[in-house]
């Protein structure tokens, strides 16, 4: 399913401008990350299309329904969302049970609803605390068991809000396999982080935002345009910053690519 | 001199099952900033809990050891008493918040309002504190309905302007972009070197081997390496840190013989431009 927005503008009742003037389509089975520094936007504008915010003006299209004709609840049969915070979304005394709480929602049958719940604990390596309540587990665990709750209820887009705050190792590679179930599945995902490595090596279609506007669309190339990661406030990745230090002529976005790039200059 | 004392520290929850520290002991120096790092789960913000006096007076469970911060032992020392000399930012800001206060300028104030602070240091205070972490926009606006990274800005500030000698910080860039992470860095390297003892548990390896004069890892719940940055972080992956792509692009480039460099793996890019030049 796919996301259109165009001319979006929100401002909030306390008068800021958060957007002006946003336009993006994203395709049905997308996967799209969004960058910029805090207050760029980022979160007010995925927060238009689960329908937690309206439009001020412009507007935004979940597939064919248009988010000012729909309710939350309606949006939530199509728009899967994890909070920056996970807090925000668990109210289940166990975690088997929040997890179970969209599809249940959905009016999906039992016996289905168990295979999701079986399946998004699988997932998201909740098994060994299934009946725990969410409130006793540590703030990574939550954040894990609001991602399973939105693996349950496999709405056609999911939005994940700064995901990757707080994981180890561990945490990214289990992230980095669900991205790629998604893809399988054909879902549109779209992820807000400020993890600009974990984003140049796993998105291929990246969004820069600042000041409530979209400044640059593309691929890891998007790093090449100094002045908007300059104005969008971010630091290259890693490997970018080390290869612009040594003079490579490529940018890489993995750690092999620029093994490739120095090999490729050494002449081996 | 070392002004904070952990021995033989252990800890299991109330109703968990297996203990969330094993027979921890170390001393942290004062004037320096202490990483600890560990996989999800290794038992860090524990040890945090442990070191600010949460674990024994809030934290129910059973606890053996002790922990004694400028000569106080925890246990026997009221919680009102060790916030004078411990703060902890936690790591979610969003529970750091009290819910009590209508502005950002008071809910700064709050800590300082009940240690009694007089009124003019505590504007001192507050003012600095607004100006050192970028809240001055938002001085008049509810802590409720700020962004994340400003509700994290929010709980260093907090804990900042009580000026206690020591400092917990429990992933106190989570939420912050690039710019906001670099400049609380660069304030937690100004406390340091004001005398502070600091104590920084951080997933950004970079930053720890940026700052930090020695670096603890936790695995689950006992400390199994004490030592200088460059030399720690080099085993990352054995225990499921982040490794920089700097360490992980020299492993390879070492691996696959488009390097033949010996020398440590480097954790900055500093340290990356010299290894590749090499």
């Amino acid at each position: 399913m796919d996301i259109q927005i165009r001319d979006l503008t929100h401002t909030y009742p306390t008068g800021v401008e958060a957007l002006g003037g946003v336009s993006l389509d994203i395709a049905a089975g997308a996967r799209v990350v969004l960058l910029g520094q805090n207050g760029a936007g980022k979160t007010t504008l995925v927060k238009h299309f689960n329908g937690l915010l309206k439009p001020t003006r412009g507007s935004v299209r979940i597939g064919d329904w248009d988010t000012r004709e729909h309710s939350i609840a309606q949006l939530a049969r199509r728009v899967g969302f994890v909070f920056q915070n996970p807090d925000d979304q668990l109210f289940k005394t166990s975690v088997e049970d929040e997890i179970a709480v969209g599809p249940t929602y959905l009016q999906i049958a039992p016996d289905e609803i168990q295979a999701r719940v079986a399946y998004a604990l699988d997932v998201c390596a909740l098994n060994a605390v299934r009946a725990a309540h969410p409130y006793d587990l540590s703030p990574w665990q939550r954040r894990w068991v609001a991602i399973a709750s939105v693996v349950a209820m496999r709405t056609p887009i999911v939005i994940l809000d700064e995901p990757t705050t707080g994981q180890d190792a561990v945490g990214l590679a289990r992230l980095a396999r669900l991205l790629e179930e998604w893809r399988a599945q054909k879902v549109t995902v779209v992820v807000v982080t400020h993890d600009v490595d974990f984003a140049v090596e796993h998105f291929g279609d990246v969004c820069l935002m600042a000041g409530g506007k979209l400044l640059a669309r593309g691929g890891a190339e998007v790093f090449a345009e100094t002045a908007h990661v300059s104005r969008a406030a971010l630091d290259l990745p890693q490997l970018m910053r080390l290869a612009q230090a040594l003079g490579l002529a490529r940018l890489p976005a993995h750690a092999e690519e620029f093994v490739d790039a120095l090999a490729h200059e050494n002449g081996s | 001199m070392p002004n904070l004392f952990v021995e033989q520290l252990s800890f299991k929850y109330l109703h968990a099952t297996t203990p969330a520290l094993q027979g921890v002991t170390c001393t942290l120096q004062e004037g320096a900033v202490t990483a600890i790092v560990g996989a999800n789960g290794a038992g860090k913000s524990t040890l945090c809990y442990a070191l600010a006096g949460f674990i024994p007076h809030f934290f129910q469970g059973a606890m053996q050891g002790r922990v004694r911060v400028n000569g106080k032992d925890t246990k026997e020392t009221p919680l009102a008493d060790l916030v004078t000399q411990v703060g902890m930012v936690f790591q979610n800001p969003f529970n750091q918040i009290s819910g009590a206060k209508l502005t950002v300028t008071e809910e700064i104030a709050f800590g300082l309002e009940n240690l009694g602070i007089a009124r003019d240091e505590m504007q001192a205070r507050v003012n600095d504190a607004l100006d050192l972490f970028g809240l001055r926009a938002a001085a008049s606006q509810s802590p409720l309905v700020l962004s994340g990274g400003q509700q994290q800005r929010l709980a260093l500030a907090s804990i900042f302007v009580m000026q206690a000698p020591v400092m917990i910080l429990d992933e106190p860039t989570s939420q912050l972009d690039p710019d906001g992470t670099r400049q609380v860095m660069e304030t937690i390297e100004t406390l340091a070197a004001q005398g502070r003892t600091i104590v920084l548990v951080e997933h950004k390896l970079e930053w720890i081997a940026r700052l930090a004069a020695r670096v603890l890892v936790l695995d689950q719940g006992a400390l199994v390496a004490d030592g200088a940055p460059r030399e720690i972080l080099e085993r990352a992956n054995e225990w499921g840190l982040n490794e920089t792509r700097y360490a992980r692009a020299a492993r390879l480039a070492r691996e696959r013989a488009v390097r033949k460099n010996d020398a440590r793996l480097p954790q900055t890019l500093e340290q990356a431009v010299e290894w590749f030049q090499h």
